[in-house]
């Protein structure tokens, strides 16, 4: 039991004064509010105005909506937690009421939420109708043209914003050119940020090479605030400067940040995140992208943690803002874990599932491996398919992703050259379309990223440039679309509440899209293109994919030789057949062919000195029947049945249908040496001997999840050709 | 967005900012700079969508469109823990108002009375 991979994981025994506590610390205070005469607050949350620290303080000047806040503050809290999950009150009602709360009344309430309550909830409450998702693009060596291509890739699979961050931080520049230019050959409207320190990211911000930005970090107490370099007037200030440029931000928090940073001033960590979300409305950010985020290991360590990194979520989508929620650093070693962590969040849809599905190789993930990665994406496509919700990917078909890759990593080359950044080898570019991750890219020279970036920086390129390199090396799609970035900032849309683009560059937001659901039969439904996408994951077969299949197995080694008579050989072992076999089906699900099979058999039996006579059976396709007409047909009154699949049996003529002598039922286990056995014994039977019985195999596969869409599939070619007005028909069987 | 017509920041109009046009180098990074008027409509957005204090950030950034890149970041820079006087922050919060800056300049004020409280002023 100890070897079970969630045993690598880290769990703490709850401990208020460390701050390992999920919800209600002793140290938590009860919700309160005061108003001076002149309608300033004088006390928030039991705490008078001048004891406030700077988080309250701003919070108390800028973040309540003092014409709501006494009937919010005197709203019971479970009162407004059942107004959340009651269909009848709509979203509007929850945002205006949570404007007027201190963070510690909201807190309250939405602490009461069980699991599936919180899904209802942000099923409700989320801004924006229309879910999505983010990645991160990265690697080890900051290799521009991996970058590209991963990019590329990531906006084939529908990803709608792309984070990037640096190793290396004096590489963010190319970093940000690359992976917008990757972005873009994938899909118009891709927001692309790059994620490093505050300063650095808004000046890439204003030289327009990122489209967003989100590592704006807002912690819960003061002292962990102070250490990260900034104040609420300085983030408000910086929210202010981005949005003076026109590019969207959001900020970052997440519970267990200030316990992980040993300042968390014996508080829960869902009362600091309380803070946290109302300092970013406070300060004018339209997101919070919370959840845990780099911490989210530390409040999954603690009892109920899990629970309150999704109420987090939600209390952002309380406050009326775009929610980016977690599932980022992957927070458990254990895949049942890390599913059980995310699947309540992909069921309920979000603004964005994750705040960075790692849509790269795990060991490229410069933010450390995500809770979902490249390697998960079969695992998340299918999820979506099986509940039929939108997580905001799709199937991207290999041919498509190839030229995307090609195309990427081409127009990067294209563009470097042209600015004199780099000039790409042939070999790197080769390597970096096929590579999985960066220990496929060989050939990357870790000192071209930084020239590039150095050049970049010291020449002022703007991504204007980018655009005309584009536009003059031959890239005029993808010329236009990253222009059209840059003219969305004219426009400022994109500033609003939870906004993305569609492939049509249309804006997504809570103004252009607003959630609308009131209760079964409203909100977001997938269109019928975006479902047939959900639904249509890779590994799916059809009927006519299965008979291709087969197809492929047809050979002249089965032919029909005459109707099939009853036999007088005492010796005689006769094998029936389903009435596709030597029709439509050649293939069984062990891999053997049918004709492989019946040599076995025939073998089997010639060694106990039988002979055996195929036929077969086209009335039923019933392996009983199939079996019992063998049988009745033999000279010896046994008879072996034989499916196309590869189930068989051995059945003796005066015996029920039902009942046979061994059955051999896991057809896609049964090997070469097994039909040989199954011969042996058959001919054991015809003589009176004494058989061995056959081990039936077993396996701790999903056997039944493997193989019974094809064993649908095969049922229905053997109903295809069975006719119940046709006899047996003798085949011969090459060997 | 309903009755707003966008602009950039020199004033002109987006559709004229074509592939050609900026091949030719015809196009400037203020050409493709929001204007303070967007900020102040997006402003007006953000209120009617029941976000007051999204609209104050934009009416904000309305005021620091017209800043230099270079302006932004050092006031940016003044604003965090411990990098200005008292008497610094108040400098920049006069130099805000006199350029029309006045919810900027409120915000460095507001920072001053709390940063000394806090003991957040450079030492």
């Amino acid at each position: 039991m100890d070897a079970q991979r969630v045993n690598l994981d880290g769990f703490a025994v709850q401990d208020a004064g460390a701050g390992l506590i999920a919800f209600g610390s002793p140290a938590d205070p009860a919700p309160s509010l005061v108003l001076g005469v002149d309608g300033s607050v004088v006390e928030m949350d039991c705490r008078p105005a001048d004891g406030f620290d700077i988080i309250d303080e701003f919070i108390a000047r800028h973040g309540l909506d003092l014409a709501v806040a006494p009937e919010a503050m005197a709203l019971p809290d479970l009162a407004y937690a059942q107004m959340v999950v009651d269909p009848a009150v709509p979203r509007s009602e929850l945002v205006r009421l949570a404007a007027g709360m201190t963070p510690a009344k909201l807190a309250s309430c939405l602490a009461l939420l069980r699991p599936v309550e919180l899904g209802m909830a942000m099923t409700k409450l989320r801004a924006r109708r229309t879910p999505s998702n983010q990645a991160h693009v990265t690697n080890r060596s900051d290799d521009p043209l991996l970058l590209a291509a991963d990019a590329a890739t990531a906006a084939a699979f529908g990803f709608r914003e792309v984070e990037t961050t640096v190793p290396v931080l004096a590489d963010a520049p190319s970093n940000a050119v690359a992976v917008s230019i990757g972005a873009a050959v994938g899909s118009p409207g891709v927001l692309v940020q790059c994620s490093v320190e505050e300063a650095l990211e808004l000046e890439m911000g204003m030289r327009g090479l990122v489209s967003y930005a989100e590592t704006v970090s807002l912690y819960g107490t003061e002292q962990v605030f102070v250490d990260g370099d900034d104040t609420p007037w300085s983030k408000a200030f910086l929210t202010s400067a981005y949005a003076s440029r026109g590019v969207k931000m959001r900020v970052t928090s997440g519970g267990g940040a200030e316990a992980l940073m040993g300042a968390a001033e014996g508080r829960s960590m869902f009362y600091l995140e309380a803070r946290c979300v109302s300092l970013a409305r406070a300060i004018g950010s339209q997101g919070v992208q919370n959840g845990g985020i780099d911490s989210a290991a530390v409040a999954g360590s603690v009892p109920g943690g899990v629970r309150s990194l999704m109420a987090e979520n939600v209390m952002v989508m309380a406050r009326g803002l775009e929610a980016c929620t977690g599932n980022d650093a992957l927070m458990s070693e254990s895949d049942v874990r890390r599913t059980s962590r995310t699947l309540p969040i992909l069921l309920a849809g979000s603004d964005y599932v994750c705040s960075g599905f790692g849509s790269i190789q795990r060991y490229d993930n410069m933010f450390g491996p995500s809770q979902w990665n490249s390697e998960d994406i079969d695992d998340f496509l299918v999820m979506q398919r099986d509940w039929g919700v939108d997580g905001g990917l799709r199937t991207a078909t290999e041919p498509a992703v190839a030229a995307l890759r090609t195309r990427a990593v081409e127009a990067v080359r294209s563009v470097y050259r042209h600015l004199g950044l780099a000039d790409f080898g042939d070999d790197w570019a080769e390597q970096a379309v096929d590579a999985a991750g960066s220990k496929d890219v060989p050939a990357a020279d870790l000192m071209t990223p930084l020239v590039a970036s150095r050049i970049i920086r010291e020449t002022a390129v703007s991504m204007l440039d980018v655009v005309a390199a584009l536009y003059e090396t031959g890239f005029e799609t993808e010329a236009g679309r990253v222009l059209d970035m840059l003219k969305a900032r004219v426009a400022g849309d994109y500033l609003q509440t939870a906004a993305i683009f569609d492939e049509s560059m249309r804006v997504l937001s809570l103004v252009t899209d607003p959630n609308d659901y009131a209760g079964p039969g409203t909100g977001y439904t997938p269109t019928a293109a975006r479902q047939g996408e959900i639904d249509a994951v890779r590994q799916q077969k059809s009927s006519d994919d299965l008979r291709a299949e087969q197809a492929v197995h047809r050979s002249g080694q089965l032919g029909v030789l005459r109707p099939a008579v009853v036999g007088s050989d005492p010796r005689e072992v006769v094998i029936g057949v389903s009435p596709a076999v030597g029709r439509d089906i050649w293939l069984t699900l062990s891999g053997l062919t049918v004709v492989e099979a019946l040599g076995e058999l025939l073998a089997g039996l010639e060694e106990e000195g039988c002979t055996g006579r195929v036929v077969r059976v086209n009335d039923t396709i019933d392996l009983g029947l199939i079996g019992l007409q063998a049988a009745r047909l033999s000279g010896s009154g046994i008879g072996i049945g034989l499916q196309g699949k590869g189930t068989s049996l051995i059945h003796r003529r005066d015996l029920p249908p039902l009942a046979n002598l061994e059955l051999y039922s896991v057809a896609p286990s049964i090997d070469a040496g097994l039909y040989r056995l199954l011969g042996v014994n058959a001919g054991r039977h015809a003589k009176g001997a004494t058989p061995t019985p056959a081990r039936n195999p077993y396996s701790d596969e999903a056997i039944e999840a493997r193989y019974h869409t094809k064993v649908v599939a095969l049922v229905g070619i053997e109903r295809g050709c069975c006719d119940p007005a046709a006899g047996p028909q003798e085949l011969a069987v090459q060997r | 967005m309903s009755g707003h017509k966008a602009v950039g920041a020199s004033g002109r109009d987006p559709a004229e900012i074509t592939l050609d046009a900026v091949r030719d180098g015809d196009v400037e990074i203020a050409d493709v700079r929001i204007h303070p008027a967007t900020l102040e409509h997006q402003a007006r957005v953000a209120a009617e969508h029941a976000n007051g204090q999204l609209a104050e950030n934009f009416r904000r950034a309305a005021e620091l469109a017209g800043l230099s890149d270079e302006d932004v970041l050092a006031l940016y820079e003044a604003l965090r823990p411990r990098r200005s006087s008292a008497a610094e922050l108040s400098g920049h919060a006069d130099r805000l108002e006199a350029a029309g800056a006045t919810r900027n300049a409120a915000l460095f004020r507001e920072a001053v009375v709390v940063y000394q409280r806090r003991g957040l002023l450079r030492g």
